[in-house]
Parts: C-alpha cells; structure tokens; sequence
C-alpha cells in the first residue's frame, strides 16, 4: 500500500471486475447497507454505504467482486520485513499441533521477524478489563477490532458510537510494538521497515488506508491469507525439523480468531457475542432501542464465526473455531502484559463522529421534502422488490429517483404498463386513420 | 408541497416476533431524514413501548405516525380492554399483565411511564370496554443539518 492515498473520505476494499460482472441481482439483494445497484447491466458500489463486510464477494456466482489487498511480491520494496499474523491463520492447518511451525515457516518465506497480532489482541484485552470497570456510564461497551461493525455503526446507529471501545485494534498496537522492536533491532529508518498483516479479511485493508481512531495507520501491506496459505504449506513440512521458538502468544490472544473470543478474554460473564452481519444488525437496533438491558459488554464480528470467516480464509469457519479450540488447549493462558509506559499508546487518538451518510437531503427541510416524495413515489411500484431496476427494492429505488439516480420507467412494471398504455393509443388512432 | 408525513402502522395482537417492526421503521425514516440522533432515540423507544403495551393488553390496534419539520407526534389506538385507573398506569412499576406475558420478560410496569420520559407530552384516553388512546408528542429542538 506504498503509494495509496492515506485517509480517503470513503474508501472501500471491494472492487468490481466489469468483464466478469453479468448484472444480475445476487449482490444488490445480499448487501445489508443496500449499497450496491446494477446500472447499464453491471453492479456499481455506492462506495459511502459500504462497510466493508464481504457479503457481496461471498454471494457473487461469477466471482466478479474483488477484495483489494497487497500481493507477495511487495516484500522486496522493503529492506527489512515483519509478518503480523492474525489469529485466524492458526486454524486454517489440519494437524497443526505447535504454532512454532507456521512462525517458523514465516521467517523461512522471507520474513526477517514475526509479531503474532494476538499478543497484542492479549494487551487490548488487558487495557479493556479495566476501561470496561472504569466507565459503567458508558455499559454495554462494544468491542472495536471488526472494522465493518466499527464503520456501520458510524454511518448507521449514531446514538452507540459512545459505546464504542476507544481502542486501536490488535493488528495496530502489534505493528506500532514491531516497528520499535525492528528499529531498535536493526537501526534502519523507519521507512525502509515494512509491517505486513496477514489477514482473514479485506475490511482490514480499508482499516490501513482509511483509519477510525486514528490518523495513519501502522501497517505497511496486507496480504490475504488465501495467498499466504499455499506457500507455507510446504515451508511449514521443512519448518517440522529445525523449528524456532517463535511464540509467544497465549490462550486469550488465539482466542480473538473466533467469535466469542475478545469477550472471553474479558473474564466477565455478563456480554453478548453476536456474528455474521444481519445478526449484528439485529443486536444494534435492539440495543439502541434499549431493549438489550444489564450487559458489559458486546462483541460483533461481521463474519459468521468470527475473524476465521473472512473472505480471505481458505478453511470452513467452524471447522477453524473448533481448530482454534484444539491449539489453545495446552496454551498459557495470557502471555503478554502491559508495562505501565505502554498504556496511553493503545487508546483511540482522534475522535469517531457520526456520518449520515444516508440522509437523503441537504437539510432537514429538504429531506422532508425528499422523504414525502419518496412516499409517494412507492406507492405506484408494485412492492415485489423484483430488483429488475438495479436497485434491491422498490423502496430503495423511490429513493434514487429521488436523490436523482435513476427514473419511474427503470420499473419493468411501470414501464410495461406504460407500453400498454402507449399501444392502446397508437390502436385507437389506427382506428381513427382507418375511418377516415 | 406538503408540511406533514403521516404513516400508518397496523399492530397484531400477539404476536411478539413483530413488536418493534412499526418503530423501527420510523427509526430508519428518521435517520433518513436527518433528525438528531437523540431525537430519533426518543421516537423509537415511546413508539417501541406503545407496540408492546398493544400487543399485550390490547389485542393490537394501529399507529399514526404525524411527521413535520418540529414535532413528531404518535397516536396510537386501540380497541382492548381500556385502563381502569390512569395515574395507577402511569406510575413506574404498576403492571397488570399476566404471569405468561412476565416470564417473557415484559411487563415491568414500565410501559407508560418510559413512554412519558422519553416524550414532551402525553396524553391517555380510555373508555372500560372500548379502547384507549395515547397521545405522545416529540419536540424537535435541535436540528442537524
């Protein structure tokens, strides 16, 4: 990510690949910002509605919709690299008994250094117990390591962003520790050192380019695990031998791969750990509706399973959790604590405000207007959410008309009934030219 | 042009698994619109609660949502058993709903009175045997624009 452009107003991490895109409605329908329409036959993405979830890249049969994220090949733009690895490539290996294999096979692909990201997830865990007891006013807090849940609720459920845990997730706090430790290590510049999260998905790569609670981002590169995955394979067979004691992370830190994972962390009984994007959904407008009452904490992960249903993971999700389970099992439990100088780093250092993005007037007078409009307009559209129109429902197609997107006649059913009409006419004046 | 939005809603009586789909739907309306967020708070829990106090004593009925550009009022009436005594009603905690309803986990006793904290006037109407009518008003005072 070398050459991106840092801080982007609305970025996004999916991409569209046109000659593949057959314009059908499998991704307007999936999408649970409805940020997605097919205008001229191909799917085009409201970039400002996205959060980043994936939904479309798993839905899409043709394989038309891409995760942007950075290719092996740019660990030679760098004198001197380190692999952050996610939690979640842990459990994509069948067999995998000591985590010391795939580090090690890490170093054996080309990296100079590993810093396993849950070491640091161990540290967040660490700084949450005691911010969660210190601001009760603030109950349920919600966790902030899944950047789509963290972005939804900044474009969609204002009245939570103060619940929002004011922490820079793990994969932030790892890359800042690593950039120290590599400085220290090897005394390069800055720059010439390059910090690349391996990751489960591409949410995190939107979370590098254009970051919430932050100004610039720690990460270097983000690689897919999918990528990864085939060249450690063999590696990790090598690595069996001459393994390197590279670990050290604990239960609590593999545990962040799932979900449910953060929260145990937390020691505390009373949270609610919800994944899978229409699930989270769910739990915010309940939350903001205060009908969820008496709880800590909240966990979201927009996957279903957690971080291991990425879009950019190879194994099925809950085969991964069950993983995941089998790896912990002889672990320590935390093997990572906070030194007391470290404490400030790991907090949010610029303010998440409220995007209304979906307001669909200028003001509140002329979203009035807008929104009487659209009442009116849905009216005459047949309500079967057809998606015939490119957009996912009827309603939302009232909407674009009204924000200027699209017209009545992209409706196949006013536009038949339109034919019907103008046929009929055309009849009556052969009729007429036939009399005369 | 017109001044007012005005949205219906039909609530069903028992049936829990759609209490909440009429509030919600105003919520997302609002956002829409714009309103501040605390205002549009306060417009989902007094309506959220109205729905559940339908469903549970009053064999469903039907909303009236009036929108303008400074209050947002919601009337909600019904055709059910009436409320025999309502500064009782009002006051937090009285609850008449039934053990079933309870284990649910609603009827704290909190309907009312949450719908007139949240609200900047209220008003209840109720005739034994006939129904009842509540008014709730929501002031906008601040805009975000």
């Amino acid at each position: 990510m070398k050459d991106g452009v840092y801080m982007e107003k609305f970025f996004t991490s999916v991409t569209l690949n046109k000659e593949l895109c057959k314009g059908c409605i499998n991704c307007i329908k999936r999408c649970p910002t409805q940020a997605i329409r097919v205008r001229n036959g191909k799917a085009v993405i409201k970039k400002e509605f996205c959060i980043d979830c994936g939904e479309c890249i798993r839905v899409c049969p043709y394989h038309a919709k891409e995760a942007t994220y950075d290719k092996v090949d740019i660990m030679k733009d760098y004198d001197y690299i380190v692999a952050l690895p996610a939690p979640s490539l842990y459990a994509q290996f069948n067999n995998l008994d000591d985590i010391n294999i795939l580090l090690t096979a890490l170093i054996k692909m080309g990296f100079d250094d590993v810093f396993e990201v849950g070491s640091a997830a161990e540290l967040v865990s660490e700084v949450s117990r005691s911010y969660i007891k210190e601001h009760k006013e603030k109950w349920p807090i919600i966790n902030t390591a899944c950047p789509s849940v963290v972005r939804l609720i900044q474009v969609r459920f204002p009245n939570l962003i103060d619940h929002l845990l004011p922490l820079a997730a793990p994969v932030e706090i790892a890359a800042k520790m690593a950039r120290d430790q590599a400085i220290k290590e090897t005394g390069l510049a800055s720059e010439r050192i390059g910090l690349f999260f391996i990751s489960p998905c591409p949410a995190k790569v939107t979370a590098v380019k254009s970051p919430t609670g932050m100004l610039k981002s720690e990460v270097d590169a983000v690689l897919a695990i999918k990528d990864v995955y085939p060249i450690l394979l063999p590696l990790m067979k090598e690595s069996m031998d001459n393994m390197q004691d590279l670990r050290t992370i604990g239960r609590i830190g593999i545990s962040w791969g799932g979900s449910g994972g953060e929260a145990s962390g937390l020691l505390i009984d009373n949270y609610l750990a919800a994944d899978g994007i229409e699930n989270v959904i769910r739990v915010l407008e309940d939350l903001e509706d205060e009908k969820l009452q008496n709880l800590e904490f909240i966990e979201l992960n927009a996957c279903s399973g957690g971080c291991v249903g990425g879009v950019l993971t190879v194994e099925n999700p809950y085969a991964a959790k069950v993983k995941l389970k089998r790896l912990r099992k002889y672990m320590p439990v935390a093997n990572n604590h906070m030194e007391e100088r470290e404490y400030d780093e790991l907090y949010w250092t610029k303010e998440v405000e409220y995007q209304p993005v979906f307001k669909i007037g200028n003001d509140l007078k002329d979203s009035f207007t807008k929104m009487a409009q659209i009442e009116e307009l849905y009216e005459k559209f047949p309500k079967l959410d057809c998606g015939s129109c490119g957009a996912p429902t009827c309603k939302a197609l009232a909407e674009d008309i009204v924000r200027n997107e699209a017209k009545e006649k992209d409706c196949i059913h006013i536009l038949r009934e339109y034919i019907h009409k103008i046929t009929d006419e055309l009849i009556e004046i052969d009729k007429e030219i036939d009399n005369r | 042009m017109n001044d007012q939005i005005v949205l219906h809603y039909e609530i069903p009586s028992d049936d829990f698994t759609r209490a909440g789909e009429a509030s919600s739907n105003v919520k997302k309306k609002l956002k829409k619109m714009g309103f501040d967020p605390e205002i549009v708070r306060r417009v989902a829990i007094t309506m959220y609660e109205g729905e559940i106090n339908m469903i549970i004593h009053a064999n469903g009925g039907y909303i009236d949502v009036i929108i303008t550009l400074d209050k947002i009022e919601i009337i909600f009436n019904d055709s059910g058993p009436g409320i025999e005594n309502i500064e009782l009603a009002m006051s937090a905690g009285f609850s008449t709903a039934p053990d079933n309803i309870r284990s649910l986990g609603f009827g704290a006793g909190m309907g009312l009175p949450n719908m007139k904290n949240y609200s900047d006037e209220i008003n209840v109407e109720s005739k034994i045997g006939k129904g009842t009518k509540v008014y709730a008003k929501i002031l906008v005072t601040k805009r975000i624009d």
